[in-house]
C-alpha cells in the first residue's frame, strides 16, 4: 500500500530521519553539507534520507549555487494529528451502533 | 491541540448500556455481533490469538486492522492490539455493572509506528519526538 499518510509513517520510523527532520524544524532551512557534519552519517545516507523525507512532503527543497537546502514542512504532519483525533467521533459512532446490537439481542 | 504528545494521548468513550454485563460482553466477543456493530472480523476470545478487522477499503486504505487479543477477563476486560496504516495502538474495553446495567469505557492509547514496535528503546525518542512537533503543528492552526 503506498500512500501519503504511508510514507510519511515510513519517513517518520526512522531515527535519522526523525532526527533530520527535527532539526530542521528547530533550527530552519539547512544545506545538506550542515546537515551532514551533525548526522552522524555520511552524505550519501543524510541524501537518501532526505529524500525520504522528501516523497513524505516533510521537507522541501531548493538549489542555489552547488548547494541544495532544505527547510521543514511541518505541515505536512497534520495527518497523523487528524488521524488520532478521528479516532474519537469513529468510536463514538460505533458504540451507537452497539446500542441498536443490544436491543436487537433482546428479541 | 491541548495535548502535547501523540504517544501518551488516549481517546477514551464512555457510554452506559441498559443490559448487563454478560450480555455486552457477548456483543463485543461473539464475532458475528462484533461485525453487526463494529466491522466483519475473525475474533476469537483467546489471549494471544491474531485477528483481522475488515472494513470497506477506502481511497489510501486497504481496510484491514491487524489485531491481537492481549488480555480477556470474562465480563470485566478485553483488549487487543490494532494496527492499520503503518501505526498500532491498543484498544481496551471496561465492564462496570450499574443498577441500571453496564457501564462500559473504551481506551485506545499507546500509538505509535508498529515499524518500531520490536525496537527496544526507540520508543522514548518517537514519544519526545512527536510531542515537539505537535507544538509545531499546533502553532500552524
Amino acid at each position: 500500500m503506498t500512500n501519503a499518510a504511508d510514507n510519511l509513517f515510513k519517513a517518520l520510523a526512522d531515527p535519522t530521519r526523525r532526527a533530520i527532520f527535527e532539526r530542521l524544524t528547530r533550527d530552519g532551512e539547512q544545506t545538506v553539507h550542515a546537515l551532514t557534519e551533525r548526522a552522524g552519517v555520511s552524505q550519501p545516507m543524510v541524501s537518501k534520507h532526505l529524500s525520504a523525507l522528501k516523497r513524505a512532503r516533510l521537507v522541501h527543497n531548493r538549489r542555489q549555487g552547488r548547494e541544495t537546502h532544505y527547510r521543514a514542512r511541518p505541515e505536512a504532519l497534520a495527518p497523523l494529528v487528524d488521524w488520532i483525533s478521528h479516532y474519537s467521533a469513529f468510536w463514538q459512532s460505533k458504540f451507537e451502533q452497539l446500542g441498536d446490537v443490544l436491543e436487537r439481542m433482546d428479541k | 491541540m491541548t495535548t502535547p504528545d501523540i504517544a501518551t494521548r488516549s481517546v477514551i468513550v464512555e457510554k452506559e448500556f441498559p443490559h448487563p454485563p454478560e450480555k455486552v460482553w457477548r456483543a463485543l466477543t461473539e464475532s458475528s455481533l462484533i461485525e453487526q456493530w463494529l466491522m466483519k472480523n475473525d475474533f476469537q476470545p483467546v489471549s494471544g490469538y491474531t485477528f483481522s478487522l475488515r472494513a470497506n477499503p477506502a481511497p489510501n486504505w486497504n481496510g484491514v486492522i491487524d489485531c491481537q487479543v492481549l488480555a480477556v477477563e470474562p465480563c470485566r476486560t478485553l483488549s487487543y492490539t490494532w494496527g492499520t496504516l503503518g501505526m498500532e495502538s491498543v484498544v481496551m474495553f471496561t465492564l462496570t455493572p450499574t443498577d441500571a446495567g453496564t457501564h462500559l469505557r473504551m481506551e485506545q492509547s499507546g500509538f505509535r509506528p508498529d515499524q518500531e514496535a520490536n525496537y527496544k528503546g526507540a520508543q522514548y525518542g518517537w514519544k519526545k519526538f512527536l510531542g515537539g512537533l505537535e507544538r509545531v503543528v499546533a502553532e500552524l492552526e
